[in-house]
């Protein structure tokens, strides 16, 4: 899904991550994150589905620090930020701009596993800290425009060999 | 369809960009990309914008608004060829004459490409910040050598450094 489809600025939906749905859109997102070349990160909107799970794997990304691997979260928030940079992102439903966003460093976000439904707590930096921070607006309905860092802060994406 | 380049420059005052874009809509314009800022202090726009109207009736329709208004048919945009990885250069100190012309010579001569800049005059500080393309056959560790050469000649600082965006 590319903005400005109306999913990508719609609020998702709060899950049942015991649904074995909510299951079968997890294996999905990873699917689909493994199957776009340089993904880090998917949420559903961006499928098309407008519920808040999301997937992030940025393990061997150079920018990383702490990775926590390849994990789904359902109905994650962010409980704690700190340590706020200004980085350049781009998004896979925006696929023409990039914008530079203000992101906080360290991240503690709380969430659910889903199948198990096992609620989880999540402490990160860096590059995860910056990606989790990016699903979780999409599941809010927000796309990086909602946050760039200034009139001038939005620049086309340029795509080279 | 043609595609128009239009600039206002002027005295800036509220109400000037709902002015051009509100003639421009009654035209049967779509504005399409633009940029805006103050100059010191001097409202300055770009824009381009798209429909069957001809230029110079566009800018007679503008004339009144009392700005500085030239409205030119351009050529749609032609696909160039990939751009190189995105750099951002930044040169600061003392202002002096020839900086922006010094810096620059050496991205072109290297074959980059400058797609955003801004340059400020504050107090006595000068400022450049610029937003570079680099053919990925540029050697850019020599290219940040010359580049604090250079600077170093004019008393000033340049930092060149990757802007590459992560892609979520």
């Amino acid at each position: 899904m590319r903005a400005p489809d109306p999913v990508l600025s719609r609020p998702a939906a709060g899950v049942d991550p015991g649904d074995p749905a909510v299951v079968q859109l997890a294996a999905d997102l990873v699917a689909t994150m493994r199957a776009s070349p340089g993904c880090v990160g998917l949420a559903a909107p961006q499928i098309g589905v407008g519920a808040a799970v999301f997937v992030v794997d940025v393990s061997g990304h150079p920018k990383a620090r702490t990775s926590h691997g390849c994990f789904v979260l359902c109905n994650a928030r962010v409980v704690e930020a700190t340590q706020w940079h200004k980085g350049r992102e781009g998004c896979m439903s925006v696929p023409e701009l990039t914008g530079d966003v203000q992101r906080a460093g360290r991240l503690v976000v709380a969430g659910a596993v889903p199948g198990s439904a096992e609620p989880v707590t999540i402490g990160t930096d860096a590059f995860e800290a910056r990606a989790l921070q990016h699903e979780i607006d999409h599941c809010a309905g927000l796309l990086f425009l909602d946050r760039v860092a200034g009139a001038h802060r939005v620049f086309a994406r340029r795509v080279y060999l | 369809m043609t595609e128009l380049a239009i600039t206002v420059v002027g005295q800036d005052r509220p109400g000037i960009i709902a002015e051009v874009s509100g003639v421009l809509a009654d035209l049967g314009l779509n504005l399409t990309d633009s940029t805006m800022t103050l100059l010191r202090g001097h409202f300055a726009m770009t824009l381009i914008c798209t429909g069957l109207a001809r230029p110079e009736p566009v800018e007679s329709v503008l004339a009144p608004l009392g700005l500085a208004v030239t409205v030119r048919e351009v050529a749609e945009e032609i696909a160039g060829p990939p751009a190189g990885p995105g750099y951002l250069l930044t040169v600061y100190g003392a202002d002096r004459l020839g900086i922006v012309a010094a810096v620059t010579r050496a991205l072109a001569d290297a074959g980059g490409n400058i797609t955003d800049l801004t340059t400020r005059l504050a107090g006595e500080l000068y400022l450049l910040v610029a937003e570079v393309d680099l053919p990925s056959t540029v050697d850019v560790p020599a290219l940040t050598r010359e580049l604090s050469v250079i600077a170093g000649s004019l008393g000033v600082e340049a930092s060149l450094r990757p802007a590459e965006p992560e892609v979520l």
